[in-house]
């Protein structure tokens, strides 16, 4: 994985005193409240309900043993023994004194981590395929890319305050695990006819209380020319988005009210222009940085067979375990979701563990999911007993992932001040609910996902399910949308009709799901079923 | 940019900025050259009138209307209504490419901690609404050894360090 050299450390080091600065002129009274808010933003200090959050960044989702163990470190030091892993790869702690976040950030300083752009409206941590590197479906680890837009995204002065947040999101297979078009800028690594490779560049993407797909602007970019294509399309949505209503200035907005063809036309006349400025990485600096995720060195000749004499061990096999590109490996996902626990969320002797297991079994490398959960990326098949031993006895071994109970869920209104109403209950009591491991293999992939406002931080509009807790005359509701999805066949979620208070929304999943079981072809999943007969066979089902 | 004093060396990022000697007055413009002294003038008036030399960007202008008049143009304000509106910035970049060489002067609401970034977009002098810390000003421009991308003050970004 990529290692900082001289300057990406004193540039990281920088913005430790940098904020460590702003904080003092803060607390000396030299600037209001709301100047300081969107610099505090900028460096993931966050202000909840309760205390200020720290989101830290985890670049494309990748990390080592070492950040692991300083993860849990601040977990136990600053905050109350546990983190939070988000929908961006990312990781929250929600109880941080804002006179300590200086020396968070130093903390993290030393293992090459930041929590610069994490919140507030900048370029945001890059996210990626949690299993690049490690995928037999994709053609080339995408994160040296990842690696370069971040660097190249990085205290970027012409984007230094943008209309609202931006996202991008970088992979490099068919099969879509990081939400794509959900992103305001999403780049595919495809290769061409020639056999050359390059993005497929999707814009105009996100979610919120508009949501809308990405297009697709482009079929192919030459990866050399990203930088220039980037800013083209950074500086057409600065220089022309609306900036007198904070819910109408997303890039998305303005594609959609220039027009898909608009944008893009006007994104390619920038893109012309700052080509001839001669701007874009060289090949020596993509180079540099891919040479950093050359693959681990893979032992050769190894078994191929998984004793599975266990039944819980076989059973945690089959769900969590996924196809990896060199012969004798496997990728191992670790379910954040036990069954009644907080979605994402892990203590601090947990993430030790974890690092431990990662520096033991898996080269040294951890990822993160945008669906909360983590990943060891290099697994020996021989070792996969010892690594689900492991887990287990940790309270790590839940074999539940992309199904009934592996929820995405926001903290919702335990924590957030945006939040109308909680996320997180509903969430343990619909894992609850479908705790049977048969019941759940039965039911299949069905993806849950819970925000508590129209944010929707917790991706209800691409749930198979989704769950959006409004206020409605005070007391908390909650909608009932189905058929969205965040894979290769994006979709917008629907809501089915008139929402239904804390339980009846537990009973209401429980019924769509059971209509599912009752239609089903052979082989459908819950959202085959859903596009196959639409709305209508569900509504009477739900609502009677 | 030929004037721009920050335009650090090989090697150099912006942590090399001097403001202007001079006085007090001054401490907040990074030019070696006088300041016009004609006032500026809306960008509907300046394309009406063939001799204005000063022009006033508000948030929403487009710039790249004043590419024809680079010649006769010598001090660009560009204002910041709010310091989160971040049109600025693009404004000041665009006319830099455009190879304008002459002032631009930030207005508005402009605070400690957007003048770095406003002088690597390019911005040489500012006239903020409420006054400035100098120490803070001098602080947050030498904060930052290096820069990681290309913009208007010539700073080497550090892909190019690397590779010499």
């Amino acid at each position: 994985m990529y290692k900082y050299d001289q300057y990406d450390q004193a540039m990281v080091s920088a913005r430790v005193a940098d904020f460590r600065d702003q904080t003092r002129r803060r607390l000396e009274g030299k600037m209001t409240d709301d100047q300081f808010k969107p610099l505090r933003l900028k460096n993931g200090l966050y202000l909840q309900l309760h205390a200020y959050m720290l989101r830290v960044a985890i670049p494309y989702g990748t990390l080592n043993s070492r950040q692991m163990r300083k993860l849990a470190h601040i977990a136990r030091t600053y905050d109350r023994g546990y983190g939070h892993f988000t929908t961006r790869q990312n990781i929250q702690y929600n109880w941080i004194k804002l006179e300590d976040a200086p020396d968070i950030l130093a903390e993290l300083a030393t293992v090459e981590m930041h929590a610069i752009q994490t919140s507030g409206e900048s370029i945001r941590n890059i996210s990626a395929d949690q299993y690049a590197g490690a995928a037999a479906d994709e053609i080339i680890d995408p994160r040296p890319w990842a690696e370069m837009i971040r660097q190249m995204t990085t205290f970027m002065p012409e984007f230094s305050y943008l209309p609202r947040k931006f996202k991008i999101a970088v992979i490099a297979a068919e099969t879509d695990r990081a939400a794509l078009r959900w992103h305001d800028c999403a780049l595919r690594i495809v290769r061409n006819e020639a056999g050359k490779i390059g993005f497929e560049v999707f814009a105009g993407g996100g979610m919120g209380r508009t949501p809308f797909i990405a297009y697709k602007i482009r079929d192919f970019l030459p990866t050399g020319q990203i930088l220039s294509y980037l800013q083209a399309i950074l500086r057409v949505w600065n220089r022309n988005a609306r900036r007198d209503n904070i819910h109408k200035q997303r890039m998305k907005i303005l594609v959609h009210e220039l027009g898909e063809d608009e944008f893009r036309r006007q994104v390619e006349e920038e893109f012309q222009h700052f080509l001839a400025l001669g701007e874009d990485f060289p090949q020596a600096e993509y180079d540099r940085i891919a040479a950093y995720f050359a693959p681990p060195p893979f032992e050769t000749g190894l078994s191929e067979e998984i004793d599975r004499s266990d039944p819980d061990f076989a059973l945690w096999v089959d769900q969590q375990v996924a196809a990896h590109k060199a012969p004798g490996y496997a990728i191992v996902n670790i379910s954040l979701k036990p069954i009644g626990q907080i979605p994402g969320d892990i203590s601090a002797e947990q993430m030790e563990l974890v690092a431990d297991l990662a520096e033991r079994y898996s080269f040294d490398e951890l990822r993160a999911t945008h669906a909360q959960n983590l990943v060891l990326p290099h697994v020996r098949k021989e070792d996969l007993h010892a690594v689900w031993t492991a887990l287990h006895e940790a309270g790590l071994g839940e074999a539940n992932l992309d199904l009934v109970t592996d929820i995405i869920a926001c903290p919702g209104l335990d924590y957030c001040s945006l939040a109308n109403a909680r996320s997180i209950p509903v969430a343990q009591k619909i894992a609850e609910r479908f705790a049977d491991a048969e019941r759940q293999k039965d039911l299949g992939e069905l993806k849950i996902k819970i925000s508590g406002c129209i944010n929707a931080c917790g991706h209800h509009h691409a749930g198979h399910i989704g769950i959006l807790g409004v206020d409605r005359k005070g007391t908390e509701n909650y909608q009932l949308l189905l058929g969205g999805s965040g894979d290769e066949e994006t979709s917008q979620a629907k809501i089915t009709g008139p929402g239904f208070d804390e339980a009846g929304i537990v009973d209401a999943v429980e019924r769509a799901v059971e209509r599912y079981r009752e239609i089903r072809e052979p082989g459908e999943r819950f959202l085959d079923t859903y596009r196959r007969v639409g709305m209508d066979g569900f509504k009477e089902a739900i609502y009677g | 940019m030929a004037d721009s004093p920050s335009a650090g060396g090989p090697g150099g990022g912006p942590g090399t900025l001097e403001p202007t000697p001079g006085g007090e007055r001054d401490w907040l413009r990074f030019r070696d050259d006088s300041a016009p002294d004609e006032p500026a003038v809306s960008l509907d008036a300046f394309l009406d009138q063939s001799n204005a030399g000063s022009v006033r960007i508000e948030a929403g202008d487009d710039v790249r209307h004043l590419a024809p008049h680079l010649e006769r143009l010598r001090l660009v304000e560009i204002d910041f209504p709010k310091f989160r509106d971040g049109r600025g910035f693009s404004s000041a970049r665009v006319l830099r490419e455009m190879g304008y060489d002459g002032e631009i002067k930030a207005t508005g609401e402009v605070l400690v901690d957007l003048i770095y970034f406003m002088r690597r977009c390019g911005f040489d002098s500012f006239a903020p609404d409420v006054p400035l810390d100098r120490a803070d000003v001098e602080s947050v421009l030498n904060r930052y050894p290096h820069v990681y991308q290309h913009a208007a003050d010539g700073a080497v970004p550090i892909w190019q360090l690397r590779h010499g």
